[in-house]
């Protein structure tokens, strides 16, 4: 069996007598796209910027392909790469300069030939000179994720990807990432309030609320298994009655 | 401690420079400005005092070497800044770029700024008031090292006050220098200053600098213990700033405000 691309362990999170996130535990295997859903608040960005090193739990591991990102935080995050709506990169910088200088700080091997292969990856070549600043959010989302795919890492994390994005333009940012899943040996925790995307998207969804697991399972049968006929229902039951799920 | 990193952190700072003027400009003019207001001033005050007596390295000299220690420390705070404007910490520091890989490409980003200030400076000042920085000697190198250690350790201390408590406090930052010159005697002898403020400037090492330069210019010899005693703190305040960042950012890392820094505050 392969190692988990991302191990989490009793992860938890105290802001004062605030519990943000409340001992969660969760894998994400290789080529396995993973859901984490759950209302607003319900601690899926404090989840994500734990795994990306910026938050520090007050309790629990992370291990990115059995690299703890306490211990060995730049070995671990070289593994990883994220893109987020709330993170657009710096739009005084064009795309290629951009693309160049987190290249750099990723350590990509030949990274002109990787730049210039995402660049036609994304249909994006003729934005290399243009400023971030001033893309459309499509734009902006489509170099956010050539800048994510960069080091071609066995861990990615997509906050919200689509959101913004135009249904055209969203089916083929879930193509495209897609892609990155059944050509590599990747796998992808993907938060997302869009539970038809979900459902297309997703091998696993992890249901959070109140900072916990509430439910773990298949986005096509999960609804069923609930009493419920479609995901957008479960997802609503879990904001308005989480208790209740939680003890099905 | 890795190249390509660091190379990253300068690297951004020239493509900014390189695409714009008005990060570019601000390198020469104030330092223009300056060569042309104190050589004026200096040049008026050689034609109204007695001969002998040469204000022009005194003064003139003076006032452009504090002014290179400006610029490394806003070399430093403007790298750190380029992040906060453009909120760039959940991204930058969501890579492997460890801390002292981020504070390395800072310092290196301010070397090239100041670099070119002091280029201007001395191509001025020698073409229009006739003060050659060069005639200090081998004793010039040991001052530009002195200064800049210092305004290394201010820019990384000043960052990491801007880490802390937020982009608005990014005013705090621009008059440090202003509130630490009276106490370092750039314009007049240490002597001059009553007794609270000698002590202050004791331990500061820019006073070393100044003092130093004066004897110089009055025909005796720039002390190398003293140029060693300024080198010797400015590297302890390097230090300590380095600890100051890395704490700082170890307790935005603790309460979520790098994830949230335009928020200023978590609490």
């Amino acid at each position: 069996m392969r190692m988990p691309m991302l191990s989490v362990a009793n992860l938890r999170k105290n802001y004062g007598d605030t519990v943000a996130v409340d001992g969660i535990s969760f894998e994400v295997g290789p080529q396995e796209i993973v859901g984490l859903l759950g209302p607003n608040g319900a601690g899926k960005t404090t989840t994500i910027n734990m795994i990306l090193g910026v938050l520090q739990p007050t309790t629990g591991t992370i291990q990115i392909e059995g690299i703890d990102i306490g211990t060995h935080r730049s070995e671990a995050l070289a593994r990883a790469n994220f893109a987020a709506v709330y993170a657009p990169l710096p739009g005084n910088l064009t795309v290629y300069q951009n693309l160049r200088i987190f290249g750099l700080l990723y350590g990509v091997d030949n990274l002109a030939v990787r730049i210039e292969a995402l660049l036609g990856h994304f249909g994006i070549e003729k934005l290399r000179d243009v400023k971030c600043g001033l893309l459309s959010s499509g734009e902006q989302t489509r170099v956010s994720l050539a800048k994510a795919l960069l080091n071609q890492p066995q861990l990615l994390l997509l906050d919200e990807p689509t959101a913004s994005l135009d249904p055209a333009a969203a089916r083929d940012i879930r193509l495209r990432i897609r892609e990155f899943v059944t050509q590599g040996a990747g796998g992808i925790l993907w938060t997302s309030h869009n539970m038809h995307e979900v459902e297309d998207v997703c091998d696993r969804v992890l249901f959070l609320s109140g900072g916990r697991i509430l439910l773990e399972g298949n986005p096509r049968t999960l609804p069923v298994e609930h009493g419920r006929k479609t995901l957008e229902e479960l997802f609503i039951a879990v904001a308005r009655e989480p208790l209740a799920l939680g003890t099905d | 401690m890795s190249g390509s990193r660091i190379a990253a952190v300068v690297l951004r700072q020239l493509y900014l420079m390189r695409g714009s003027p008005a990060r570019v400009i601000p390198l020469f003019v104030w330092v223009a400005v300056d060569v042309v207001l104190w050589g004026f001033i200096t040049t008026y005050l050689d034609a109204v005092t007695s001969a002998g007596f040469s204000f022009m390295p005194v003064l003139l000299g003076a006032v452009l070497l504090w002014d290179f220690l400006v610029r490394v420390m806003q070399g430093v705070t403007i790298a750190f800044f380029e992040d906060v404007w453009t909120r760039n910490f959940l991204n930058i520091f969501a890579t492997p770029l460890s801390i002292s890989e981020y504070l390395a490409g800072l310092v290196f980003s301010s070397i090239v700024t100041s670099s070119a200030g002091l280029v201007v400076m001395l191509v001025l000042a020698t073409a229009f008031f006739g003060l050659s920085f060069l005639a200090y000697g081998p004793s010039l190198l040991a001052v530009l090292l002195v200064l800049f250690l210092f305004g290394t350790a201010l820019g990384i201390f000043s960052s990491a006050v801007v880490l802390r408590l937020g982009p608005a406090s990014e005013w705090l930052i621009w008059p440090v220098p202003a509130l630490i010159s009276p106490f370092v005697g750039v314009f007049y002898p240490l002597s001059v200053l009553p007794e609270w403020m000698r002590l202050v400037s004791h331990v500061l090492p820019p006073s070393y600098v100044f003092e130093g330069l004066r004897a110089l210019v009055s025909g005796g010899t720039l002390s190398a213990t003293l140029m060693l005693w300024g080198a010797s703190l400015s590297v302890f305040y390097i230090v300590a700033a380095c600890w100051c960042f890395a704490r700082m950012y170890r307790h935005a890392v603790q309460t979520g405000l790098i994830a949230r820094y335009s928020a200023e505050t978590v609490s």
